[in-house]
């Protein structure tokens, strides 16, 4: 990595700026900080960073708003930070384009993990593996085969698109209604049933300990993100 | 000696402080008194007015009559003058006292001319002293005049001196009631002599007069009047100075008058008797009538509503009282009440029976009533002009087709008879008629049996006595059995109707206490005020068949017209003011009543006990009897009670929970205060500490560390106080989807992980555990409470056991730990808001487990506690869960 990434912060509290600011610095990277929707959205348009951190609540705007002004022509990932009980704009916002998210107050280790988590998707992005591998599970996309522990697992064909898609967005929460509609189809948008059947059944596969999975987790009310 | 005499009365001492009381709150009323016009009252009141303004008053004319008298004029002119209000009458304007001006204007005195007045239709008041009356409410003084001959009390004897009658009068009661009355005198010689210099009226007018009103005996004897009147009055100002200062004086106190009054215009004048004579004796004096079984004609109707209102303006309380025997039901009334004397008139004499039958009255009142005296008050001359007028017999009030009906089933049965005639003999054919006679009594009134017996007397003779086809009778013993006839038919139909009559009261009287039980029950079990307002009004149809519409007060004592009450009375503004004003008053108002009469509802009060609950308006086409009032007053009554105490209990349960939060908010204040205080110190310290001072790295490391944990700390506290908010709030409502309880454990246990560290942490959940519907927030923020709780209330073991199953519908979640368990006497308490065990350890807001048991309870579930047996606490959530049906996913 030659330069440096530039992260944009987007939050209206001084003291959660200063915080990122400092944090974000220490740890090699090169920060804009925008305490507005209508400065960020400007200073985002001015400098291309390649990736912005947006707060939720912002005085001047919806911050789902925000997103979507941002999304016509920003391609960068975009973390959202929220307040915790607004489970519903998250999905919102995930849905309308976010890469991920976090709710404050959050600590400052699991912020880096998602802000290079995400970086790293950005960067693969285009190499388009052909297969990816994760501890000791494997996917290979071309031949629609996985395995654990080099055992090849009999998996049926919805069980492996569910897996295909969580596997190759790793890193990335997926929103339920994502998955339903990618795996199922627009019909199936409330049968977040059908996704916990599968999802059980696909740890019980691939994780060595289903009761406290490591691939396949949870997002409580939100969806599922693969892990790595 | 006896001390217990010079002891004022505790009845009387209260009423004279409640008197006191409530004078000191209204306006003061001061009356310029003279024997009659032309004495000088409106240029003594300007000229005291005057005086007053001189020492800084605020005094204005509100209405005053000049009668162009020059110096009454010029007088005026130094005063501000509210000006008349028109008012439309019959395409002519007349012009009346602006009475919401002066009372917006709000003077210290209003000169108020001519109290006896009477407005013209359209205002507010059919009188001017009521109009004066709503002024003296707001607080402002009045001055005013007043003639003698305008006294209700005196206008009969004004007339027999003067003859003239007199239209205006003015209730004795506001005069009595008067702050301050002053007598403006003349002797009639100089009363006579201004007449005649034309400073009273216009020359030509000035003679008239003197011929006709102001003769010198008139104006000696209507002088001789007021002066008596204020002679009286100072007397009785002395009494009650007395009384006022607790003086126990030598009067003769604690005499009740008791007048019986009936429905002739005789009973108009004992009234005003009994009033002078009640002023006199300084006794308090009520007024009965009893209703028998005689039925009031209109005529009759009509005067007894005008004795009522006329007792009313005299200060009277009226009783009305309803049975069949007079003389009992007065002595039992006036045993009851104490009453020292009754008042009665002398009888009038109509005929024979109503002697014998009055004579009796009047001697067995006077033999029953025992201690009581009897006074008997002459009858006047005027009754004999009513004499003949009233002599038949009771009233015919029986519609035209009962007279009709009643003849043609006579004829009917004589037809009948006299086909017969050849077989029964005409003999029989008059027992038969009889028959017929007594049983149309059953149906008909006094004047078809009548008929009836007559017509019937008359067919007999003409048809059936030989000789046939004449009235002419031959036989001594046929003319006998005839007169016979007649008189049974008579006496047995009449005898017939007046029990009917009597057995129709008795009805009507039952019904109407049957109706106030039934609305009492329906009332008794009904809740929350729209269901009393839904009774009452259902009730009011039933019993009365009117449409009425309820108006309650709100929490600022103004009604409510945008009330739940959804009637098809609407109201326009103007009937509002009326509302207001009946509210206001606590009198009734509207259609006929005294008051703003041209409002299409009339307005009742509904009174409690402590205070006005709201009006009752009503669409009613004739005006109540004195029984239905009676009855209207008492039904609604009953429902004003109910009303009291509905809102009683509504100020009650608001005192209750605003108790509540208060409690509440203190322990809340205690409680969080502290709990906030500790982690904010540490956050300080340590930062202020990191800030100043050169720590090693591991002293460094050990303090971010505390400002890390009390931020925790921090966030837990704001967790829970936003929980409890919610909860507080009501508004939880969960947000149920589908979720794998492994998942809900992980991701307590890892938020958990750092306080979970020391212990071994236990998860049993069975393989078959399927999916269940639950809020995954709620739930998550319950299991956290519990675990955090074990965690630290049980430290001193090192095993905790979570576990989690599903049977039948039902979601089983339980948090074992070997701890010390909870004490017996305290363990019902644990779930209770700010509970904190006896002797626990520092930290805690006692929060954690009343929201958990809040949150399971919003889940529809239950949340129980024990202690095992082996030691330690075992905590239960039950909640019923839906679990999805598998087969039906497509694999």
């Amino acid at each position: 990595m030659i330069t440096a990434d530039t992260i944009l912060i987007i939050d209206d509290e001084v003291q959660i700026r200063r915080l990122l600011e400092i944090t974000l610095n220490l740890n090699s990277f090169k920060t804009l900080l925008a305490s507005s929707a209508k400065e960020g959205i400007a200073v985002a348009a001015s400098y291309n960073p390649s990736l912005i951190l947006l707060d939720l609540g912002l005085p001047d705007d919806d911050g789902v708003s925000v997103l979507k002004k941002l999304r016509e022509w920003y391609t960068n990932p975009v973390i959202i930070l929220s307040v915790r009980n607004s489970e519903e704009d998250i999905i919102e916002a995930l849905d309308s384009g976010a890469n991920d998210y976090l709710t404050k107050p959050f600590r400052t280790g699991e912020l880096l993990a998602r802000i290079r988590t995400a970086l790293r998707l950005t960067h693969d992005l285009g190499k388009s593996d052909s297969q990816l591998t994760f501890g000791s599970f494997t996917i290979d996309f071309a031949g629609h085969t996985a395995r654990k522990n080099g055992i090849l697992l009999k998996l049926t064909s919805t069980e492996f698109s569910l897996l295909s898609i969580l596997a190759k967005n790793s890193g990335r929460v997926l929103t339920h209604q994502y998955l339903l509609k990618e795996v199922w189809g627009h019909g199936y948008l409330d049968q977040t049933q059908y996704l916990r059947v599968f999802v059980a059944q696909l740890r019980k596969k691939i994780e060595d300990d289903p009761a406290h999975p490591s691939l396949i987790i949870t997002e409580p009310a939100i969806g599922y993100r693969f892990g790595e | 000696m006896d001390i217990s005499d010079n002891r004022p009365d505790p009845d009387e001492l209260l009423a004279s402080l409640k008197l006191e009381e409530e004078r000191s709150k209204r306006g003061k009323l001061k009356i310029f008194f003279g024997m009659c016009a032309g004495v000088g009252k409106t240029y003594t009141m300007l000229q005291t007015a005057l005086a007053e303004k001189s020492k800084g008053f605020d005094v204005i004319i509100g209405y005053i009559e000049t009668h162009n008298r020059k110096e009454t004029a010029d007088l005026a002119e130094g005063f501000e003058l509210i000006p008349r209000k028109s008012y439309q009458y019959k395409s002519t304007a007349v012009y009346e006292m602006d009475l919401d001006a002066i009372i917006a204007r709000k003077p210290q005195i209003v000169l108020v001319d001519e109290l006896a007045h009477t407005n013209a239709p359209g205002s507010r008041h059919t009188k001017r002293f009521q109009d004066v009356l709503e002024i003296l409410d707001n607080g402002i003084n009045v001055y005013t005049t007043v003639n003698v001959q305008h006294l209700e009390s005196r206008s009969d004897t004004v007339a027999q001196i003067t003859g003239i009658i007199i239209r205006e009068t003015l209730p004795d009661e506001i005069f009595e009631n008067a702050d301050e009355i002053e007598i403006i005198d003349l002797t009639p010689d100089e009363l006579l002599q201004r007449l005649s210099d034309g400073k009273v009226y216009t020359p030509e007018r000035s003679k008239e007069a003197i011929e006709s009103f102001f003769r010198k005996g008139n104006i000696t004897a209507l002088r001789e009047m007021a002066l008596r009147i204020v002679a009286d009055r100072v007397d009785k100002q002395l009494h009650e100075y007395m009384q006022l200062k607790r003086i126990r004086g030598p009067w003769k106190s604690g005499l009740h008058l008791l007048v019986a009054v009936s429905y002739t215009q005789q009973s108009a004048k004992l009234l005003r008797w009994a009033k002078n004579l009640s002023y006199t004796m300084g006794a308090d004096l009520q007024a009965v009538y009893v209703e028998t079984t005689h039925k009031l004609d209109p005529k009759e109707s009509e005067q007894l509503n005008k004795n009522i209102t006329l007792a009313g303006q005299l200060g009277i309380k009226f009783r009305f009282i309803t049975s069949t025997d007079m003389v009992k039901a007065i002595v039992d009334f006036a045993q009851k009440e104490n009453i020292t004397h009754i008042i009665i008139g002398k009888p009038r004499v109509r005929n024979l029976l109503t002697l014998l039958r009055l004579g009796n009255f009047v001697n067995r009142l006077i033999r029953y009533s025992g201690n009581i005296d009897v006074y008997i008050l002459g009858s006047d001359t005027k009754s004999t002009d009513k004499f003949k007028e009233k002599v038949s017999l009771p009233s015919f009030t029986s519609n035209i087709s009962q007279y009709f009906s009643a003849s043609l089933i006579v004829i009917l049965i004589a037809l009948i008879c006299f086909s017969l005639k050849s077989f029964i003999g005409y003999q029989v054919v008059s027992f038969a008629l009889l028959f017929v006679v007594s049983t149309l009594a059953f149906f008909f009134g006094t004047g078809p049996i009548l008929l009836s017996a007559t017509l019937s007397a008359l067919i007999w003779d003409f048809f059936f006595i030989p000789p046939p086809y004449t009235l002419h009778v031959d036989k001594t013993e046929d003319m006998l059995m005839l007169i016979m006839f007649f008189i049974i038919a008579l006496l047995s139909g009449v005898l017939t109707s007046r029990v009917r009559r009597q057995e129709k009261k008795i009805r009507i009287r039952e019904e109407r206490t049957n109706a106030l039980y039934q609305l009492t029950r329906e009332l008794s079990i009904a809740t929350g005020i729209e269901g009393v307002i839904n009774i009452a009004k259902n009730d009011i149809k039933k019993y009365f068949n009117l449409k009425s519409r309820i108006l309650l007060k709100n929490d600022t004592n103004q009604l409510d017209y945008v009330s739940k009450d959804d009637t098809n009375i609407i109201l326009s503004r103007n009937d509002m003011s009326v509302a207001e004003w009946t509210f206001q008053h606590s009198t009734k108002a509207g259609k006929h009543t005294d008051t703003l009469p041209s409002c299409d509802y009339t307005f009742y009060p509904l009174k409690g006990n402590q205070m006005n609950l709201g009006v009752i308006a009503i669409q009613q086409a004739n005006v109540f009897t004195q029984g239905e009032e009676q009855f209207w007053e008492a039904f609604i009554s009953q429902i004003s009670g109910k009303f009291e105490r509905e809102y009683l209990r509504n100020i009650a349960k608001q005192a209750y929970l605003l108790n509540e939060s208060d409690k509440l908010y203190k322990t809340l204040f205690n409680s969080i205060s502290h709990e906030l205080r500790i982690p904010v110190a540490t956050i300080m310290g340590a930062s202020d500490s990191l800030l100043t001072l050169q720590h090693p790295e591991g002293i460094r490391r050990e303090l971010s560390h505390e400002i890390f944990k009390a931020s925790k700390r921090l966030n837990r506290l704001i967790e829970n106080l936003l929980n409890m908010s919610r909860l507080e709030s009501g508004r939880i409502s969960p947000r149920l989807d589908w979720y794998d309880i492994h998942d809900l454990i992980n991701k307590v246990t890892e938020n958990l992980q750092d306080e979970l560290k020391p212990f071994h942490l236990h998860v049993v959940i069975p393989d078959n555990m399927p999916f269940v519907k639950i809020d995954f927030g709620l739930m998550e923020q319950v299991l956290y409470n519990l675990i955090y709780n074990a965690t630290q209330y049980a430290s001193n073991s090192m095993s905790l056991r979570v576990k989690a199953f599903y049977e039948n519908g039902i979601t089983t979640l339980q948090v074992m730990d070997r701890g010390p368990g909870f004490p017996k006497k305290e363990i019902s308490f644990i779930f209770n808001k700010f509970y904190r065990l006896e002797g626990s350890q520092a930290g805690g807001t006692g929060l954690g487990l009343s929201i958990v048991k809040g949150f399971v309870e919003a889940l529809k579930g239950t949340v129980t506690v024990e202690n095992r047996k082996n030691g330690g606490a075992i905590f239960t959530i039950k909640i019923p869960t839906e679990t999805p049906e598998i087969d039906k996913i497509i694999l």
